[in-house]
Protein backbone atom coordinates (compact mmCIF):
# COMPACT_ATOMS: atom_id res chain seq x y z
CA UNK A 1 0.00 0.00 0.00
CA UNK A 2 0.77 4.00 0.38
CA UNK A 3 4.44 4.26 1.33
CA UNK A 4 3.46 7.57 2.85
CA UNK A 5 1.07 9.00 5.30
CA UNK A 6 -1.32 11.12 3.89
CA UNK A 7 -3.62 13.79 5.37
CA UNK A 8 -6.25 15.51 3.43
CA UNK A 9 -5.89 19.40 3.27
CA UNK A 10 -9.23 20.71 4.43
CA UNK A 11 -11.06 20.22 7.79
CA UNK A 12 -14.04 18.74 6.88
CA UNK A 13 -11.62 16.21 4.47
CA UNK A 14 -9.68 15.24 7.98
CA UNK A 15 -12.57 14.98 10.27
CA UNK A 16 -14.09 12.39 7.32
CA UNK A 17 -10.79 10.29 7.05
CA UNK A 18 -10.45 9.52 10.93
CA UNK A 19 -13.29 8.38 11.33
CA UNK A 20 -13.29 6.47 7.40
CA UNK A 21 -9.66 6.76 5.53
CA UNK A 22 -11.42 6.92 1.84
CA UNK A 23 -9.67 9.54 1.05
CA UNK A 24 -6.18 8.10 2.01
CA UNK A 25 -7.50 5.13 -0.76
CA UNK A 26 -7.91 7.72 -3.57
CA UNK A 27 -5.20 9.28 -2.85
CA UNK A 28 -3.31 5.89 -3.31
CA UNK A 29 -4.62 5.29 -6.32
CA UNK A 30 -4.00 8.40 -7.50
CA UNK A 31 -0.44 8.27 -6.48
CA UNK A 32 0.14 4.34 -6.81
CA UNK A 33 3.64 4.31 -8.36
CA UNK A 34 3.58 2.47 -11.96
CA UNK A 35 6.64 0.95 -13.84
CA UNK A 36 7.59 3.95 -16.24
CA UNK A 37 7.95 1.46 -19.14
CA UNK A 38 4.49 -0.34 -19.32
CA UNK A 39 3.35 -0.92 -22.87
CA UNK A 40 -0.54 -1.00 -23.96
CA UNK A 41 -0.61 -4.57 -23.10
CA UNK A 42 -1.28 -3.47 -19.75
CA UNK A 43 -3.73 -1.28 -20.56
CA UNK A 44 -6.12 -4.49 -20.77
CA UNK A 45 -7.08 -4.76 -16.92
CA UNK A 46 -8.81 -1.56 -16.98
CA UNK A 47 -10.78 -2.47 -20.38
CA UNK A 48 -11.62 -5.24 -18.50
CA UNK A 49 -13.14 -3.11 -15.56
CA UNK A 50 -15.42 -1.35 -18.26
CA UNK A 51 -16.68 -4.58 -19.46
CA UNK A 52 -17.47 -5.75 -15.99
CA UNK A 53 -19.53 -2.79 -15.47
CA UNK A 54 -20.80 -2.53 -18.98
CA UNK A 55 -22.24 -6.42 -18.49
CA UNK A 56 -23.38 -5.05 -15.07
CA UNK A 57 -25.14 -1.79 -16.33
CA UNK A 58 -26.43 -3.60 -19.42
CA UNK A 59 -27.93 -6.67 -18.02
CA UNK A 60 -29.74 -5.16 -14.53
CA UNK A 61 -31.72 -3.42 -17.25
CA UNK A 62 -32.54 -6.46 -19.56
CA UNK A 63 -33.34 -8.19 -16.08
CA UNK A 64 -36.22 -5.62 -16.06
CA UNK A 65 -37.92 -6.83 -19.49
CA UNK A 66 -36.70 -10.45 -19.49
CA UNK A 67 -38.86 -13.37 -18.05
CA UNK A 68 -37.52 -16.62 -16.98
CA UNK A 69 -39.62 -18.87 -18.31
CA UNK A 70 -39.36 -21.58 -20.25
CA UNK A 71 -42.93 -20.60 -21.64
CA UNK A 72 -41.90 -17.02 -21.84
CA UNK A 73 -38.26 -16.17 -22.41
CA UNK A 74 -37.85 -16.72 -25.68
CA UNK A 75 -41.25 -14.38 -26.55
CA UNK A 76 -39.86 -11.90 -23.99
CA UNK A 77 -36.37 -11.49 -25.38
CA UNK A 78 -38.28 -10.98 -29.19
CA UNK A 79 -40.07 -8.36 -27.05
CA UNK A 80 -36.63 -6.66 -25.95
CA UNK A 81 -35.40 -6.74 -29.53
CA UNK A 82 -39.09 -5.18 -31.26
CA UNK A 83 -40.85 -3.37 -28.43
CA UNK A 84 -38.77 -1.97 -25.84
CA UNK A 85 -37.05 1.63 -26.29
CA UNK A 86 -33.46 1.00 -27.31
CA UNK A 87 -33.91 -3.07 -25.70
CA UNK A 88 -31.91 -4.00 -29.32
CA UNK A 89 -29.52 -1.84 -28.29
CA UNK A 90 -28.86 -2.94 -24.65
CA UNK A 91 -29.80 -6.61 -25.58
CA UNK A 92 -26.42 -6.58 -27.90
CA UNK A 93 -24.36 -4.47 -26.57
CA UNK A 94 -24.78 -7.24 -23.23
CA UNK A 95 -24.63 -10.08 -26.17
CA UNK A 96 -21.79 -9.10 -27.73
CA UNK A 97 -20.32 -7.94 -24.55
CA UNK A 98 -19.46 -11.27 -23.38
CA UNK A 99 -17.35 -11.81 -26.24
CA UNK A 100 -15.47 -8.43 -26.07
CA UNK A 101 -14.71 -9.00 -22.03
CA UNK A 102 -13.57 -12.87 -22.84
CA UNK A 103 -11.64 -11.01 -25.83
CA UNK A 104 -9.98 -8.54 -23.18
CA UNK A 105 -9.39 -11.60 -20.47
CA UNK A 106 -7.49 -14.03 -23.65
CA UNK A 107 -5.50 -10.84 -23.98
CA UNK A 108 -5.16 -10.19 -20.32
CA UNK A 109 -3.94 -13.96 -19.46
CA UNK A 110 -1.32 -13.97 -22.34
CA UNK A 111 -0.03 -10.76 -22.04
CA UNK A 112 0.41 -12.45 -18.12
CA UNK A 113 2.35 -15.68 -19.74
CA UNK A 114 4.60 -13.75 -21.97
CA UNK A 115 5.47 -11.34 -19.28
CA UNK A 116 6.19 -13.74 -16.63
CA UNK A 117 3.35 -11.72 -14.10
CA UNK A 118 2.39 -14.94 -12.35
CA UNK A 119 5.48 -15.30 -10.70
CA UNK A 120 6.82 -14.72 -7.12
CA UNK A 121 5.66 -12.36 -5.54
CA UNK A 122 2.52 -12.52 -7.67
CA UNK A 123 0.84 -16.04 -7.49
CA UNK A 124 -1.79 -14.48 -5.76
CA UNK A 125 -2.90 -12.04 -8.10
CA UNK A 126 -2.68 -14.88 -10.81
CA UNK A 127 -4.71 -17.39 -8.73
CA UNK A 128 -7.85 -14.70 -8.12
CA UNK A 129 -7.72 -14.09 -11.86
CA UNK A 130 -7.84 -17.81 -12.64
CA UNK A 131 -11.11 -17.93 -10.47
CA UNK A 132 -12.53 -14.79 -12.05
CA UNK A 133 -11.74 -16.31 -15.13
CA UNK A 134 -14.11 -19.43 -14.07
CA UNK A 135 -16.84 -17.12 -13.13
CA UNK A 136 -16.60 -15.61 -16.26
CA UNK A 137 -17.28 -18.85 -18.12
CA UNK A 138 -19.76 -20.26 -15.81
CA UNK A 139 -21.87 -16.66 -16.48
CA UNK A 140 -21.63 -17.07 -20.27
CA UNK A 141 -22.74 -20.05 -20.34
CA UNK A 142 -26.05 -19.46 -18.07
CA UNK A 143 -26.51 -15.95 -19.19
CA UNK A 144 -26.37 -18.35 -23.27
CA UNK A 145 -28.98 -20.55 -21.86
CA UNK A 146 -31.66 -17.66 -20.85
CA UNK A 147 -32.85 -16.62 -24.54
CA UNK A 148 -34.29 -20.36 -24.59
CA UNK A 149 -33.31 -20.71 -28.07
CA UNK A 150 -32.18 -24.15 -29.85
CA UNK A 151 -28.27 -23.48 -28.87
CA UNK A 152 -29.47 -22.39 -25.76
CA UNK A 153 -31.47 -25.40 -24.62
CA UNK A 154 -29.31 -28.22 -25.94
CA UNK A 155 -26.11 -26.65 -24.76
CA UNK A 156 -27.30 -26.27 -21.63
CA UNK A 157 -28.10 -30.33 -21.37
CA UNK A 158 -24.56 -31.11 -23.40
CA UNK A 159 -22.59 -28.79 -20.28
CA UNK A 160 -25.17 -29.90 -17.61
CA UNK A 161 -24.26 -33.79 -18.36
CA UNK A 162 -20.31 -33.29 -18.24
CA UNK A 163 -21.38 -34.15 -14.92
CA UNK A 164 -23.33 -37.06 -15.47
CA UNK A 165 -19.17 -38.37 -15.52
CA UNK A 166 -18.88 -38.34 -12.65
CA UNK A 167 -18.98 -42.11 -11.27
CA UNK A 168 -21.55 -43.23 -9.00
CA UNK A 169 -23.37 -39.94 -8.05
CA UNK A 170 -22.83 -38.46 -11.70
CA UNK A 171 -26.80 -38.38 -12.68
CA UNK A 172 -27.97 -37.53 -9.07
CA UNK A 173 -26.13 -34.54 -9.45
CA UNK A 174 -27.80 -33.81 -12.99
CA UNK A 175 -30.90 -34.28 -11.89
CA UNK A 176 -30.11 -32.06 -9.06
CA UNK A 177 -28.64 -29.49 -11.31
CA UNK A 178 -31.84 -29.69 -13.49
CA UNK A 179 -34.15 -29.89 -11.34
CA UNK A 180 -36.41 -32.32 -13.00
CA UNK A 181 -35.07 -35.06 -15.40
CA UNK A 182 -34.23 -33.09 -18.31
CA UNK A 183 -33.43 -29.05 -18.61
CA UNK A 184 -36.43 -27.17 -18.19
CA UNK A 185 -38.23 -24.24 -16.49
CA UNK A 186 -36.48 -25.05 -13.03
CA UNK A 187 -32.96 -25.45 -14.75
CA UNK A 188 -33.75 -22.01 -16.38
CA UNK A 189 -35.18 -20.48 -13.33
CA UNK A 190 -32.16 -20.94 -11.25
CA UNK A 191 -29.73 -20.26 -14.44
CA UNK A 192 -31.04 -17.03 -14.36
CA UNK A 193 -30.62 -16.34 -10.68
CA UNK A 194 -27.30 -17.29 -10.83
CA UNK A 195 -25.75 -15.47 -13.64
CA UNK A 196 -27.48 -12.43 -11.48
CA UNK A 197 -25.52 -12.97 -8.89
CA UNK A 198 -21.91 -14.56 -10.68
CA UNK A 199 -20.87 -10.63 -12.10
CA UNK A 200 -21.27 -9.20 -8.40
CA UNK A 201 -18.73 -12.14 -6.82
CA UNK A 202 -16.55 -10.78 -10.11
CA UNK A 203 -16.46 -7.59 -9.32
CA UNK A 204 -15.74 -8.83 -5.20
CA UNK A 205 -12.66 -10.93 -6.64
CA UNK A 206 -11.74 -8.05 -8.91
CA UNK A 207 -11.18 -5.92 -5.64
CA UNK A 208 -9.56 -8.52 -4.26
CA UNK A 209 -7.44 -9.07 -7.62
CA UNK A 210 -6.35 -5.26 -7.35
CA UNK A 211 -5.90 -5.32 -3.80
CA UNK A 212 -3.46 -7.92 -4.25
CA UNK A 213 -1.88 -6.19 -7.09
CA UNK A 214 -1.00 -3.21 -5.04
CA UNK A 215 0.93 -4.59 -2.65
CA UNK A 216 4.02 -6.00 -4.95
CA UNK A 217 3.29 -3.19 -7.32
CA UNK A 218 2.86 -3.69 -11.19
CA UNK A 219 5.26 -6.18 -13.39
CA UNK A 220 6.73 -4.83 -16.41
CA UNK A 221 7.91 -5.49 -19.61
CA UNK A 222 11.78 -5.90 -18.45
CA UNK A 223 10.30 -8.50 -15.62
CA UNK A 224 13.00 -7.19 -13.18
CA UNK A 225 11.87 -5.62 -9.69
CA UNK A 226 11.53 -1.80 -9.09
CA UNK A 227 12.17 -0.11 -6.25
CA UNK A 228 8.77 2.45 -5.83
CA UNK A 229 8.48 5.15 -5.58
CA UNK A 230 11.32 5.96 -7.92
CA UNK A 231 12.78 7.35 -11.09
CA UNK A 232 11.71 4.35 -12.60
CA UNK A 233 8.12 4.81 -11.55
CA UNK A 234 5.24 7.00 -12.83
CA UNK A 235 2.02 8.07 -10.72
CA UNK A 236 -1.10 6.41 -12.03
CA UNK A 237 -2.68 9.61 -12.16
CA UNK A 238 -2.53 10.92 -14.54
CA UNK A 239 -0.13 8.96 -16.31
CA UNK A 240 -1.44 5.51 -16.55
CA UNK A 241 -5.35 6.69 -16.41
CA UNK A 242 -4.86 8.78 -20.02
CA UNK A 243 -2.81 5.55 -21.29
CA UNK A 244 -6.07 3.48 -20.20
CA UNK A 245 -8.44 6.03 -21.35
CA UNK A 246 -6.64 6.11 -25.00
CA UNK A 247 -6.82 2.26 -25.06
CA UNK A 248 -10.27 2.24 -23.78
CA UNK A 249 -11.53 4.22 -26.86
CA UNK A 250 -9.63 1.63 -29.23
CA UNK A 251 -11.27 -0.85 -27.63
CA UNK A 252 -14.59 0.59 -28.11
CA UNK A 253 -14.33 1.19 -31.57
CA UNK A 254 -13.87 -2.34 -32.25
CA UNK A 255 -16.82 -3.19 -29.66
CA UNK A 256 -19.11 -0.55 -31.53
CA UNK A 257 -18.34 -2.19 -34.92
CA UNK A 258 -19.65 -5.47 -33.42
CA UNK A 259 -22.95 -3.83 -31.59
CA UNK A 260 -23.80 -1.80 -34.61
CA UNK A 261 -22.62 -3.39 -37.84
CA UNK A 262 -22.47 -7.55 -37.03
CA UNK A 263 -24.39 -8.01 -34.13
CA UNK A 264 -24.75 -11.40 -34.61
CA UNK A 265 -21.82 -12.77 -36.55
CA UNK A 266 -20.56 -14.63 -33.22
CA UNK A 267 -24.17 -16.23 -32.29
CA UNK A 268 -25.51 -18.92 -33.84
CA UNK A 269 -28.19 -18.55 -36.04
CA UNK A 270 -30.02 -21.48 -34.35
CA UNK A 271 -30.38 -19.60 -31.27
CA UNK A 272 -33.33 -17.27 -33.19
CA UNK A 273 -35.48 -20.99 -32.91
CA UNK A 274 -37.00 -22.01 -30.16
CA UNK A 275 -35.93 -24.12 -27.54
CA UNK A 276 -37.26 -27.49 -28.95
CA UNK A 277 -36.82 -30.99 -26.65
CA UNK A 278 -36.97 -33.38 -29.54
CA UNK A 279 -34.94 -32.29 -31.87
CA UNK A 280 -31.10 -31.50 -31.33
CA UNK A 281 -29.01 -28.77 -33.98
CA UNK A 282 -27.44 -30.47 -36.30
CA UNK A 283 -24.08 -29.26 -35.37
CA UNK A 284 -24.02 -27.86 -31.80
CA UNK A 285 -20.73 -25.72 -30.99
CA UNK A 286 -20.20 -23.52 -27.77
CA UNK A 287 -19.50 -19.56 -27.91
CA UNK A 288 -16.21 -18.74 -29.65
CA UNK A 289 -14.21 -18.21 -26.28
CA UNK A 290 -15.11 -21.52 -25.06
CA UNK A 291 -13.88 -23.52 -27.81
CA UNK A 292 -10.39 -24.81 -27.47
CA UNK A 293 -11.70 -26.48 -23.88
CA UNK A 294 -14.63 -28.04 -26.53
CA UNK A 295 -11.82 -29.29 -28.48
CA UNK A 296 -10.11 -30.70 -25.65
CA UNK A 297 -13.52 -32.57 -24.46
CA UNK A 298 -14.17 -33.74 -27.81
CA UNK A 299 -10.42 -35.32 -28.21
CA UNK A 300 -10.53 -37.97 -25.50
CA UNK A 301 -12.75 -41.07 -26.61
CA UNK A 302 -13.64 -41.72 -23.46
CA UNK A 303 -16.36 -39.89 -21.34
CA UNK A 304 -15.10 -39.41 -18.27
CA UNK A 305 -11.55 -38.91 -19.51
CA UNK A 306 -12.69 -35.80 -21.62
CA UNK A 307 -14.58 -34.08 -18.84
CA UNK A 308 -11.82 -34.57 -16.69
CA UNK A 309 -8.92 -33.48 -19.62
CA UNK A 310 -10.84 -30.20 -19.92
CA UNK A 311 -11.22 -29.00 -16.86
CA UNK A 312 -7.33 -29.93 -16.13
CA UNK A 313 -7.11 -27.87 -19.11
CA UNK A 314 -8.14 -24.64 -17.04
CA UNK A 315 -7.29 -25.62 -13.47
CA UNK A 316 -3.33 -26.48 -14.83
CA UNK A 317 -3.10 -22.58 -14.99
CA UNK A 318 -3.85 -22.53 -11.08
CA UNK A 319 -0.61 -24.16 -10.48
CA UNK A 320 1.59 -22.00 -13.39
CA UNK A 321 2.98 -20.28 -10.71
CA UNK A 322 4.98 -23.36 -9.82
CA UNK A 323 5.15 -25.73 -12.84
CA UNK A 324 7.27 -22.46 -14.86
CA UNK A 325 10.37 -23.25 -12.52
CA UNK A 326 12.48 -20.03 -14.58
CA UNK A 327 13.16 -16.99 -12.12
CA UNK A 328 13.36 -14.56 -15.32
CA UNK A 329 9.42 -13.48 -15.48
CA UNK A 330 9.84 -11.23 -19.00
CA UNK A 331 9.83 -13.94 -22.07
CA UNK A 332 12.49 -10.91 -23.40
CA UNK A 333 15.23 -12.88 -21.88
CA UNK A 334 14.22 -15.78 -22.60
CA UNK A 335 15.02 -16.76 -26.16
CA UNK A 336 13.33 -20.08 -25.98
CA UNK A 337 10.64 -19.73 -23.95
CA UNK A 338 9.82 -16.84 -25.99
CA UNK A 339 9.24 -19.30 -28.96
CA UNK A 340 7.45 -21.83 -27.01
CA UNK A 341 5.05 -18.72 -26.10
CA UNK A 342 3.99 -18.38 -29.95
CA UNK A 343 3.98 -21.91 -30.21
CA UNK A 344 1.34 -22.16 -27.37
CA UNK A 345 -0.49 -19.32 -28.91
CA UNK A 346 -0.88 -20.99 -31.93
CA UNK A 347 -1.75 -24.51 -30.06
CA UNK A 348 -4.58 -22.82 -28.63
CA UNK A 349 -5.94 -21.18 -31.68
CA UNK A 350 -5.91 -24.03 -33.68
CA UNK A 351 -7.99 -26.16 -30.88
CA UNK A 352 -10.13 -23.32 -30.95
CA UNK A 353 -10.88 -23.93 -34.79
CA UNK A 354 -10.62 -27.68 -34.21
CA UNK A 355 -13.51 -26.83 -31.58
CA UNK A 356 -15.56 -25.19 -34.11
CA UNK A 357 -15.39 -28.36 -36.86
CA UNK A 358 -17.03 -31.51 -36.96
CA UNK A 359 -15.30 -34.05 -34.49
CA UNK A 360 -14.03 -36.84 -36.95
CA UNK A 361 -11.16 -37.37 -39.84
CA UNK A 362 -8.52 -35.35 -40.03
CA UNK A 363 -9.95 -32.57 -37.50
CA UNK A 364 -10.24 -35.10 -35.00
CA UNK A 365 -6.17 -35.72 -35.57
CA UNK A 366 -5.16 -32.42 -35.33
CA UNK A 367 -7.26 -31.73 -32.16
CA UNK A 368 -5.97 -34.56 -30.51
CA UNK A 369 -2.10 -33.74 -31.55
CA UNK A 370 -3.03 -30.07 -29.97
CA UNK A 371 -4.63 -31.23 -26.80
CA UNK A 372 -1.37 -33.32 -26.30
CA UNK A 373 0.68 -30.17 -26.87
CA UNK A 374 -1.21 -28.24 -24.49
CA UNK A 375 -0.60 -30.21 -21.37
CA UNK A 376 3.18 -31.03 -22.75
CA UNK A 377 3.89 -27.35 -22.47
CA UNK A 378 2.66 -27.11 -19.21
CA UNK A 379 3.75 -30.65 -17.47
CA UNK A 380 7.36 -30.67 -19.59
CA UNK A 381 8.41 -27.76 -21.92
CA UNK A 382 7.88 -25.14 -18.63
CA UNK A 383 9.64 -26.95 -16.10
CA UNK A 384 12.68 -28.19 -17.86
CA UNK A 385 12.74 -25.16 -19.71
CA UNK A 386 13.54 -23.55 -16.78
CA UNK A 387 15.95 -25.46 -15.64
CA UNK A 388 18.09 -26.15 -19.14
CA UNK A 389 17.79 -22.25 -20.55
CA UNK A 390 20.34 -20.02 -21.16
CA UNK A 391 19.07 -16.61 -20.51
CA UNK A 392 19.82 -13.08 -22.02
CA UNK A 393 21.64 -11.13 -19.43
CA UNK A 394 18.86 -8.75 -17.19
CA UNK A 395 19.34 -5.04 -17.19
CA UNK A 396 20.28 -3.48 -14.10
CA UNK A 397 16.86 -0.57 -13.85
CA UNK A 398 14.40 -0.66 -16.47
CA UNK A 399 16.14 2.96 -17.39
CA UNK A 400 18.84 1.43 -18.40
CA UNK A 401 17.68 -0.42 -22.26
CA UNK A 402 15.96 2.92 -22.54
CA UNK A 403 18.88 5.48 -22.25
CA UNK A 404 21.48 2.56 -24.21
CA UNK A 405 22.61 1.39 -20.85
CA UNK A 406 26.37 1.72 -19.73
CA UNK A 407 28.27 -1.25 -21.37
CA UNK A 408 30.30 -0.78 -18.10
CA UNK A 409 28.55 -2.77 -15.02
CA UNK A 410 30.20 -0.62 -12.34
CA UNK A 411 29.51 2.48 -13.78
CA UNK A 412 25.91 1.78 -14.27
CA UNK A 413 25.74 0.43 -10.67
CA UNK A 414 27.34 3.75 -9.26
CA UNK A 415 24.47 5.77 -11.06
CA UNK A 416 22.15 3.66 -9.66
CA UNK A 417 23.47 3.84 -6.03
CA UNK A 418 22.99 7.81 -6.81
CA UNK A 419 19.33 7.77 -7.36
CA UNK A 420 18.73 5.88 -4.18
CA UNK B 1 -0.84 -25.12 25.61
CA UNK B 2 -0.42 -28.67 24.19
CA UNK B 3 0.39 -29.73 27.38
CA UNK B 4 -2.08 -28.94 29.48
CA UNK B 5 -4.27 -31.32 30.89
CA UNK B 6 -8.05 -30.40 29.02
CA UNK B 7 -10.38 -28.41 31.53
CA UNK B 8 -14.37 -27.56 31.69
CA UNK B 9 -13.74 -24.50 28.94
CA UNK B 10 -12.28 -27.04 26.54
CA UNK B 11 -15.03 -29.50 26.75
CA UNK B 12 -17.80 -26.39 26.60
CA UNK B 13 -15.86 -24.77 23.31
CA UNK B 14 -15.63 -28.53 21.58
CA UNK B 15 -19.35 -29.43 22.36
CA UNK B 16 -20.04 -25.70 20.94
CA UNK B 17 -18.63 -25.92 17.75
CA UNK B 18 -19.99 -29.78 17.38
CA UNK B 19 -23.84 -28.24 18.09
CA UNK B 20 -23.09 -25.44 15.63
CA UNK B 21 -21.84 -28.05 13.40
CA UNK B 22 -25.04 -29.76 13.54
CA UNK B 23 -26.94 -26.34 13.11
CA UNK B 24 -25.19 -25.12 10.17
CA UNK B 25 -26.13 -28.60 8.28
CA UNK B 26 -29.32 -28.66 9.43
CA UNK B 27 -30.03 -25.03 7.36
CA UNK B 28 -27.79 -25.95 4.66
CA UNK B 29 -29.56 -29.45 3.77
CA UNK B 30 -33.29 -27.65 2.65
CA UNK B 31 -31.38 -25.07 0.71
CA UNK B 32 -29.60 -27.67 -1.20
CA UNK B 33 -32.60 -29.86 -1.36
CA UNK B 34 -34.78 -27.57 -2.78
CA UNK B 35 -32.82 -28.06 -5.81
CA UNK B 36 -34.51 -31.61 -6.59
CA UNK B 37 -37.24 -32.48 -8.55
CA UNK B 38 -40.33 -31.18 -6.89
CA UNK B 39 -43.35 -32.53 -6.22
CA UNK B 40 -45.11 -31.50 -9.79
CA UNK B 41 -41.90 -32.73 -11.89
CA UNK B 42 -42.33 -36.24 -10.03
CA UNK B 43 -46.45 -36.14 -10.46
CA UNK B 44 -45.63 -36.62 -14.16
CA UNK B 45 -44.38 -39.74 -13.84
CA UNK B 46 -46.56 -41.50 -16.68
CA UNK B 47 -47.35 -40.84 -20.18
CA UNK B 48 -49.72 -43.17 -22.65
CA UNK B 49 -49.54 -43.34 -26.66
CA UNK B 50 -51.33 -44.27 -29.48
CA UNK B 51 -49.14 -46.43 -31.44
CA UNK B 52 -52.25 -48.01 -33.36
CA UNK B 53 -50.77 -46.04 -36.87
CA UNK B 54 -47.18 -46.72 -37.07
CA UNK B 55 -46.15 -49.04 -39.76
CA UNK B 56 -43.27 -51.02 -39.76
CA UNK B 57 -39.93 -49.06 -40.33
CA UNK B 58 -42.00 -46.33 -38.69
CA UNK B 59 -40.38 -43.96 -35.48
CA UNK B 60 -42.51 -42.01 -33.54
CA UNK B 61 -41.03 -39.48 -30.83
CA UNK B 62 -43.30 -38.81 -27.82
CA UNK B 63 -42.21 -36.34 -24.75
CA UNK B 64 -41.81 -38.02 -21.29
CA UNK B 65 -40.94 -36.21 -18.43
CA UNK B 66 -39.60 -33.57 -20.47
CA UNK B 67 -37.09 -36.27 -22.61
CA UNK B 68 -38.06 -37.67 -25.89
CA UNK B 69 -38.91 -41.28 -26.13
CA UNK B 70 -38.31 -43.39 -29.44
CA UNK B 71 -40.99 -46.00 -30.14
CA UNK B 72 -40.19 -48.20 -33.25
CA UNK B 73 -41.68 -50.47 -35.25
CA UNK B 74 -39.35 -52.97 -36.54
CA UNK B 75 -39.32 -54.72 -39.53
CA UNK B 76 -38.03 -58.14 -39.61
CA UNK B 77 -34.82 -57.75 -40.99
CA UNK B 78 -34.11 -54.90 -38.09
CA UNK B 79 -34.65 -57.45 -35.87
CA UNK B 80 -32.80 -60.16 -37.45
CA UNK B 81 -29.94 -57.57 -37.30
CA UNK B 82 -30.01 -56.59 -33.69
CA UNK B 83 -30.61 -60.52 -32.66
CA UNK B 84 -27.70 -61.80 -34.11
CA UNK B 85 -24.82 -59.72 -33.29
CA UNK B 86 -22.50 -61.10 -30.95
CA UNK B 87 -22.37 -59.98 -27.17
CA UNK B 88 -18.70 -59.97 -27.23
CA UNK B 89 -18.89 -56.97 -30.04
CA UNK B 90 -20.74 -54.67 -27.63
CA UNK B 91 -19.49 -51.91 -25.68
CA UNK B 92 -22.03 -52.67 -23.20
CA UNK B 93 -23.51 -56.09 -23.86
CA UNK B 94 -27.12 -56.09 -23.62
CA UNK B 95 -29.50 -59.09 -25.64
CA UNK B 96 -31.96 -57.63 -28.27
CA UNK B 97 -34.05 -59.78 -26.13
CA UNK B 98 -34.11 -58.06 -22.99
CA UNK B 99 -34.52 -54.70 -24.47
CA UNK B 100 -37.56 -55.46 -26.66
CA UNK B 101 -39.90 -58.13 -25.32
CA UNK B 102 -42.21 -58.11 -27.90
CA UNK B 103 -39.52 -57.46 -30.39
CA UNK B 104 -41.38 -55.86 -33.13
CA UNK B 105 -41.95 -52.75 -30.55
CA UNK B 106 -38.54 -50.92 -29.38
CA UNK B 107 -39.18 -48.22 -26.70
CA UNK B 108 -36.14 -46.31 -25.33
CA UNK B 109 -35.01 -42.74 -24.17
CA UNK B 110 -34.24 -40.90 -27.25
CA UNK B 111 -30.99 -39.72 -25.58
CA UNK B 112 -27.43 -40.56 -26.23
CA UNK B 113 -25.85 -41.26 -23.51
CA UNK B 114 -22.75 -39.09 -24.00
CA UNK B 115 -23.99 -35.89 -23.26
CA UNK B 116 -27.41 -35.66 -24.14
CA UNK B 117 -28.50 -35.08 -27.16
CA UNK B 118 -31.29 -36.65 -29.28
CA UNK B 119 -29.89 -38.96 -32.14
CA UNK B 120 -31.44 -39.37 -35.55
CA UNK B 121 -33.26 -42.29 -37.17
CA UNK B 122 -32.00 -44.45 -39.65
CA UNK B 123 -28.26 -43.17 -39.71
CA UNK B 124 -24.90 -44.21 -38.85
CA UNK B 125 -22.68 -47.55 -39.12
CA UNK B 126 -25.22 -50.18 -37.83
CA UNK B 127 -28.74 -48.89 -39.65
CA UNK B 128 -29.88 -47.45 -36.00
CA UNK B 129 -29.18 -43.97 -34.96
CA UNK B 130 -26.13 -41.58 -34.91
CA UNK B 131 -26.07 -39.05 -32.82
CA UNK B 132 -24.86 -35.64 -34.40
CA UNK B 133 -22.95 -33.64 -31.64
CA UNK B 134 -20.54 -35.92 -31.19
CA UNK B 135 -20.63 -39.25 -33.65
CA UNK B 136 -22.27 -42.00 -31.37
CA UNK B 137 -23.11 -45.08 -33.52
CA UNK B 138 -26.32 -47.16 -32.34
CA UNK B 139 -28.00 -50.46 -33.96
CA UNK B 140 -31.46 -51.85 -34.47
CA UNK B 141 -31.80 -52.47 -30.81
CA UNK B 142 -30.31 -48.52 -29.37
CA UNK B 143 -27.28 -50.30 -28.20
CA UNK B 144 -24.20 -48.36 -28.42
CA UNK B 145 -21.43 -49.62 -31.02
CA UNK B 146 -19.04 -46.77 -31.68
CA UNK B 147 -18.57 -43.66 -30.34
CA UNK B 148 -18.13 -41.67 -27.42
CA UNK B 149 -21.14 -42.71 -25.22
CA UNK B 150 -20.71 -45.48 -22.51
CA UNK B 151 -24.22 -47.77 -22.73
CA UNK B 152 -26.62 -48.67 -24.94
CA UNK B 153 -29.67 -45.63 -24.91
CA UNK B 154 -32.07 -46.69 -21.59
CA UNK B 155 -35.33 -48.71 -22.11
CA UNK B 156 -37.64 -46.80 -19.58
CA UNK B 157 -40.36 -49.14 -17.96
CA UNK B 158 -43.21 -49.64 -20.12
CA UNK B 159 -46.28 -51.92 -20.85
CA UNK B 160 -49.05 -52.61 -23.41
CA UNK B 161 -51.98 -51.08 -21.53
CA UNK B 162 -53.73 -52.37 -25.18
CA UNK B 163 -52.75 -53.79 -28.27
CA UNK B 164 -52.60 -50.21 -29.23
CA UNK B 165 -51.45 -48.14 -26.16
CA UNK B 166 -48.21 -48.24 -24.88
CA UNK B 167 -47.98 -46.78 -21.06
CA UNK B 168 -44.66 -45.22 -20.64
CA UNK B 169 -43.64 -44.94 -16.82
Amino acid sequence: MSDHEYTPKSRAGKWFNDRLPLLTLANHLTDYPTPKNLNYWWTFGGILTFCLITQIVTGLTLAMHYIAHADMAFESVEHIMRDVNYGWLIRYIHANGASMFFLAVYIHIFRSLFYGSYKSPREIIWIIGIIIYLLMMAAAFMGYVLPWGQMSFWGATVITNLFSAIPFVGEGIVTWLWGGYSVDNPTLTRFFTLHYLIPFLILGLVVLHIWALHVPGNNNPVGIDIKKPSKDTVPFHPYIVIKDGFALLMFMIVFAFFVFYAPNILGHADNYIEANPLVTPAHIVPEWYLLPFYAILRSVPDKLLGVVAMLSAILILAVLPWLDTSKIRSAVFRPLYKQFYWILVADVLILGYMGAMPAEGLYLLIARVATAYYFLHFLVILPVLGLKERTIPLPLSITEPVLGGSPNMAMAKKKESKLE
Amino acid sequence: MSDKKPERRDFLFTASYAVGAVGVAAVVWPLVDQMNPDASVKALASTEVDVSSLKPGNTITVLWRGKPVFIRRRTQKEIAEARSVKMEDLIHPEKDEDRAKNPEWLVMLGVCTHLGCVPLNDKGDYDGWFCPCHGSHYDTSGRIRKGPAPWNMEVPKYEFVNANTIKIG
